[in-house]
């Protein structure tokens, strides 16, 4: 079942502006919080209407302004998982499944044992929904989901309310999910981690608009713009321009460097993740002398603040092993931004 | 040995009226919680009864009822007087509690996650069934404590009713009214006898509630069945 979306809407501090289709796979929009990913869900199920543009499921045309057909989010078969799951408070496990199945009582019953089995919640069925904890919870809403007749699986940020490791247990049940799931499901996420780890393809979105749909392993290779490269997790950012010969000049770095691959037609900014730097005994190639300007200790690394050695350029992020910190420990010493691993991003 | 027709004229009145503004105020409550335009001045009217002098309720009620009012002059074309009637009383009531069971009821309504409605309905539970199978079972403590609340205030209606259905011993002297004429005629065995109960009554039915809301609280995940 493939989901087309082309939609405009206008908010308040932006306009939506989407445009993407979702085949059999988990698609994933990745953005930071209030970019649009929610109320583009939202539209899809139903319960907001764009102010225009098509969206169609399959055959199924969900909502088309130019033809005035916008289907009651009833009609739209489209599964829909809350933050917080939403299960009704005042019925029981079963009986929330067997609410929204279709048929007769039996094949209710009928669905309502064969979901409580696939998502493992036997001995819950007579349970109310807030003597069950987080993961169960969310169990019991994709239960209600499959049981009812959704033809899409949409998640939105699936995990944002939960602690870490609560959060990682619920992470591979979702997994788990998804695998024996084939239809499309539709992700929606400010983590980069997660939408990793889940999905197939990856949009990243910035102030209501896609700025580019890649598989995710183009996007952490090379993520193109500066909103995907900040969202895929790289804290090291700067304005560039290109000089000549493969050399760029990072602005707020204050360090000319050469760069591999084409040169792009408007540089504007380059990036480096923070592991990717390389420790040098002298001067070479994109290899300068740096001085520490702080050091944070995380959790299994160092984090080392350092900019230009005498200027007072912008930081930059340095992350290194516990020991080959502690074994260096010197205020000013050489790093090496490979020209290979650098982010090239022309808006 | 004092007359308890008014005790059994402001029971009925008041279960008559409540019964009326139970529904009325329901169904208002999810019109107005839905409504996309004109929210505020809906809202606006419906409330208006529990802040304007009870007086003014009564003055309106006679403009629209009276032998000149346009109703009035309707019924009055098949032989129906309403005005100094029971009806009257009743109608009063209806007026002055119908704010309480509202807005009660739009709070109850309010305060339900929106993601439960929502996420009905993109399971294709239809409207109706989510009023009946998710809205009201979830409202269910806001809308007692406005069932009861509505009561109270229909069962200690004074001002309208007195304006509209007046104060005839055995057909619409209710016990406020009763008190009121009592004290009148410096009847004050007759008007303490009154006051007490319906202080007694009041306080009773609150207790009720407050009871039975604990009792409701402590059960939830229990939930109903």
């Amino acid at each position: 079942m493939e989901l087309m979306v082309s939609i405009c809407k206008k908010l308040r501090n932006f306009e939506l502006r989407t445009e993407f289709a979702v085949k059999d796979e988990v698609f994933a929009l990745l953005g930071a919080s209030g970019c649009g990913k929610s109320m583009t869900l939202k539209c899809i199920a139903g319960i907001e209407t764009p102010d225009s543009g098509v969206i169609r499921l399959g055959n199924h045309v969900l909502f088309d302004s130019a033809r005035r057909i916008n289907l009651p989010p009833q009609q739209r078969h489209v599964g829909y998982l809350f933050q917080n799951y939403a299960l009704f408070p005042n019925m029981t496990i079963a009986q929330n499944i067997a609410f929204v199945a279709g048929g007769t009582e039996e094949e209710k019953q009928c669905k309502v044992r064969e979901n409580i089995r696939r998502f493992s919640l036997e001995g819950l069925e007579h349970a109310y929904p807030a003597a069950l904890s987080g993961g169960q919870q969310q169990r019991a809403a994709f239960a209600r989901i499959l049981a009812s007749e959704a033809e899409l699986l949409m998640l939105d940020e699936p995990f944002s309310a939960l602690d870490s490791y609560l959060k990682w247990k619920l992470e591979r049940e979702l997994m788990h999910v998804l695998e024996q799931y084939d239809g499309a499901a539709l992700l929606v996420s400010h983590d980069r981690g997660e939408v990793y780890r889940l999905s197939d393809r990856i949009a990243v979105m910035e102030h209501g608009h896609i700025e580019a749909v890649n598989t995710k392993h183009e996007l952490f290779d090379n993520p193109q713009t500066l909103a995907g490269t900040l969202l895929t997790g790289c804290k090291n950012v700067s304005r560039a321009h290109y000089l000549e010969d493969g050399r760029l000049l990072a602005e707020e770095w204050g360090m000319e460097l050469c760069f591999h691959g084409a040169v792009p037609g408007k540089l504007q900014y380059a990036g480096i993740r923070a592991h990717f730097f390389e420790l040098m005994s002298g001067p070479g190639e994109n290899t300068f002398e740096v001085e520490v300007d702080q050091v944070i200790e995380d959790t299994f690394s160092y984090l080392i603040m350092v900019r230009l050695r005498g200027t007072q350029c912008q930081t930059l992020r340095w992350e290194v092993d516990k020991e080959e910190w502690q074994a260096l420990d010197c205020t000013f010493f050489y790093l090496r931004l490979p020209p290979e691993k650098l982010i090239l991003m022309e808006s | 040995m004092i007359d308890i027709s008014p005790l059994y004229i402001s029971l009925k009145t008041a279960l008559a009226a409540t019964f009326v503004t139970f529904f009325a105020g329901i169904g208002l409550a999810w019109l107005v919680v839905r409504m996309k335009r004109f929210q505020g001045a809906m809202d606006a009217f419906i409330t208006l009864p529990m802040v304007l002098p009870p007086t003014v309720v009564g003055f309106f009620l006679l403009l629209i009822f009276g032998k000149r009012g346009v109703v009035g002059q309707f019924l009055l074309q098949f032989d129906v007087t309403f005005v100094f009637t029971w009806k009257a009383a009743v109608t009063a009531a209806v007026i002055v509690s119908l704010p309480l069971m509202y807005r009660t009821a739009r709070g109850a309504f309010e305060q339900i996650d929106a993601n439960i409605l929502n996420a009905a309905r993109t399971l294709g539970v239809s409207e109706w069934r989510i009023f009946w199978h998710v809205l009201l079972p979830n409202a269910r403590q806001g809308i007692l404590a406005g069932l009861v609340l509505s009561f109270t205030r229909a069962l200690g209606e004074f001002g309208a009713t007195i304006m509209v259905a007046g104060n005839i011993p055995g057909v619409t002297q209710t016990m406020s009214t009763a008190i009121y004429a009592a004290v009148q005629a410096n009847d004050d065995a007759t008007a303490f006898a009154w006051v007490a109960v319906v202080v007694v009554f009041s306080f009773a039915v609150v207790m009720l509630m407050n009871y039975w809301l604990n009792t409701r609280m402590h059960r939830v995940g229990g939930g109903m069945t």
